[in-house]
């Protein structure tokens, strides 16, 4: 099953080193990966989504409580909570078909960011789910160039 | 006033109780080096960065303080690498000063430059590039701190040439340590000692199976009070030999792959496992699957990670060894357990640890009269492999701290420079590294530094002309194909022994054993004796890897 792992890091050098090394010493897989400041310049979020059974999971929290620079780990699967990522989506174009990019890129909400004459870029933010969705029905047209960010996530409420 | 970095870096080495540093110099560490000049501290010069690691690791198993080594940038840095491996593997502390180039020429490949914190990222429990001066002071309180609490380890810093000569007038040596991500559970959670409390008075088959954590915790009062308490029988790993004194009628010796038969029947039998600074490591719990299969399991560690991650725990209990067993002793209910105790002595009767007489002389004799001649009193060492396990065997560890053995890593080259590191730190203390000709050879250049500063450290070799453990395997496992094991070319250990000007002394009959050893106790130089033993001796009794403990080969056909 998939994990979103949400972890508080000091934002120093050699951060991203140490949590990646971790993962790819003890063997156990990132799925992505995505990091940013958070509103305290001093602290980073890295947000990372993983799999495998619960023992590793647990293996997971606990190898990183260990690292000296991270100061709190969550497993937010575990809570309710939101995900969501950004898609950026480069798609060919033939004569005729522009339209039909677009409504599908309507039906799901997203944004056109670029166009060339025989490209349309498309963003898109939301879950996997709806990702997913869209990635799907702009396929038949030629997707030229798919990047993603990485899941973001938080704990819905006050938690 | 203005401090350069080099002199702050050693005020603050010198503030943190560091009376010692294993070193080498280079390039980079040249202001550091002339600090050192005049700095009241003591400096061992090894004879390879590798020792220095060794020997820093050696001084801390045998006093429990943090241990210190210093290599200078690129390959003496890298030469480090196995020792601090080592002391990773094994939760020493240590802190490891590596010097680095110009932080302007950092990136660059410059000269003597190895990216020595991205390198060692794997097995530092932390690490530290030095950027600026005033950062130095609370660097180094940090890494002693870092290093020796919690489940210790080492922590390396990286000093750039230019942090260790810019200077600054008033460096910040704070007596505090605050670092909001790290703090280490001392106490065990009450609800979970009330439950170990419960399980332990309803146990009709309990067993101790403590670790390396008895003794970085300094538990071994507290254990052998449990036990006085409870009067459950204690069975130990290799790194926890000495945590509960070896000719207690409780002990059970070492389990595992070469435990005694009875340790490993009474844990496989036991229906309750007291785990104590231990972590179920491979060589201890044969095929995992079989492991204590009947027992409920406490398991009593301060590292988290460790709890469940092999064994499944039903009581875990994260802190420190020292604190829960005195929570524990607080309301310890003894069992009842006198059919379990005497089952345990039956089995102690019927498979006695020993060994066939030949007319060669036998490493285990050799071994039993190193512990004979010396009374238990010394500092006992090894490198890795047959000597390692008959050592563990046939040597009654009395006392905390006095085997010093690389269990985790399992580092041929260890022992010798180890036994230097606990010479400088005992220097009234017998010291022995028990050896193989294999081992001996990794690091007997530092046969030079044990002269150069008088530590009468003793080398028994127990040289059978082979690298044993892997020639047992062969021998077992592999059809007797005894491919690259036999070492046909070897020095002549006393010639090299007086070549370096310590003394050497070769022995081959069972009869020179004890002169020999009396010999090399009383002399005042370094003593390296070359045991001639059975050359096809092996260690029983043996788990094959991946059986269960019960599945032992004797062997003695």
């Amino acid at each position: 099953m998939n994990h979103t792992i949400s972890v508080l890091v000091e934002n120093r050098l050699g951060v991203l080193a140490r949590v990646s090394g971790l993962f790819s010493g003890r063997g156990y897989n990132i799925d992505s990966l995505c990091v940013g400041e958070t509103d305290d310049p001093m602290i980073s979020r890295m947000t990372i989504v993983t799999h495998g059974d619960n023992k590793i999971i647990e293996q997971i929290e606990k190898q990183l409580n260990k690292l000296i620079d991270v100061i709190k780990v969550m497993d937010v699967t575990k809570e309710d909570h939101v995900e969501r990522e950004l898609v950026l989506i480069k798609v060919g174009v033939d004569e005729g078909q522009r339209g039909k990019i677009l409504e599908i890129v309507e039906i799901f909400r997203g944004k056109v960011i670029d166009v060339s004459p025989k490209t349309i870029t498309v963003e898109i933010t939301g879950d996997e789910g709806k990702i997913n969705g869209i990635t799907e029905m702009l396929k038949p047209f030629g997707v030229k160039e798919l990047v993603r960010t990485g899941k973001v996530a938080v704990v819905r409420g006050e938690k | 006033m203005k401090y350069t970095g080099a002199q702050i870096l050693i005020e603050s080495l010198i503030r943190e109780g560091a009376d010692t540093i294993f070193g080498y110099p280079g390039g980079v560490l040249l202001p550091i080096f002339d600090v050192l000049y005049d700095a009241k501290i003591n400096f061992i010069l090894v004879r390879h960065e590798q020792g220095a690691a060794h020997a820093a690791d050696g001084y801390s198993r045998s006093t429990n303080k943090v241990g210190v080594c210093m290599a200078t940038s690129g390959p003496g840095a890298t030469n480090l690498i196995t020792g601090i491996a080592t002391a990773y593997m094994d939760s020493i502390p240590m802190v490891i000063i590596t010097g680095q180039v110009l932080t302007t020429m950092i990136g660059n490949d410059a000269f003597q430059e190895a990216d020595i914190i991205g390198i060692t990222r794997p097995i530092v429990k932390h690490s530290y590039l030095l950027k600026d001066v005033a950062d130095i002071a609370r660097v180094v309180k940090e890494a002693f701190h870092i290093a020796s609490t919690g489940r210790p380890g080492p922590v390396l810093v990286d000093i750039p040439k230019d942090i260790s000569t810019e200077t600054m007038s008033s460096p910040n040596y704070s007596k505090k340590v605050d670092i909001r991500s790290y703090n280490p559970t001392c106490l065990g959670h009450p609800m979970q000692i009330k439950k170990a409390i419960n399980a332990i008075a309803s146990s009709k088959k309990p067993i101790i199976y403590s670790g390396g954590g008895i003794l970085s915790s300094n538990a071994a009062e507290e254990l052998q009070k449990f036990v006085d308490i409870t009067g459950i029988p204690v069975t130990s790993t290799l790194l926890g030999l000495g945590g509960f004194p070896g000719t207690h009628p409780l002990f059970l010796g070492m389990l595992g792959m070469h435990g005694t038969k009875y340790a490993n029947y009474a844990i496989t039998n036991a229906d309750l496992v007291i785990a104590i600074g231990a972590r179920f490591d491979d060589r201890v719990t044969g095929k995992i699957d079989e492991f204590v299969p009947k027992a409920t399991v406490i398991h009593i560690d301060v590292d988290p990670a460790s709890i469940s991650k092999n064994v499944h725990a039903h009581i875990p209990i994260v802190g420190d060894a020292k604190c829960i067993l005195q929570q524990l002793n607080k309301e310890a209910i003894p069992p009842k357990i006198n059919d379990w105790i005497e089952q345990i002595e039956q089995w102690k009767k019927e498979y006695p640890l020993g060994y066939k007489k030949s007319g060669k002389l036998k490493p285990q004799f050799v071994v039993e009269k190193i512990y004979e001649v010396t009374g238990g009193n010394a500092i006992i060492t090894t490198e890795v492999g047959q000597n390692q396990m008959w050592a563990a065997q046939y040597y009654k560890f009395d006392y905390p701290r006095s085997f010093l053995s690389s269990g985790g890593l399992g580092t041929m080259g260890y022992g010798f420079p180890a036994a230097i590191g606990a010479q400088v730190a005992n220097p009234d203390m017998v010291v022995f590294d028990i050896a193989g000709d294999g081992s001996f050879q990794m690091n007997i250049q530092e046969l030079a530094t044990a002269i150069q500063y008088n530590l009468p450290v003793n080398v028994a070799i127990l040289n059978n002309h082979n690298l044993g453990m892997v020639r047992q395997w062969q021998e077992l496992f592999f059809n007797k194909r005894y491919s690259h094991t036999s070492m046909t070319v070897q020095p002549d250990f006393v010639k090299v022994a007086e070549a370096y000007g310590a003394e050497g002394i070769r022995v081959e009959t069972e009869e020179e054993v004890v002169p020999a050893l009396k010999r090399a106790i009383s002399s005042k130089k370094p003593v390296v004796l070359d045991f001639w033993v059975e050359e096809e001796e092996n260690v029983f009794p043996m788990v094959p890897a991946g059986a269960s403990l019960t599945q032992m080969i004797e062997g003695m056909a």
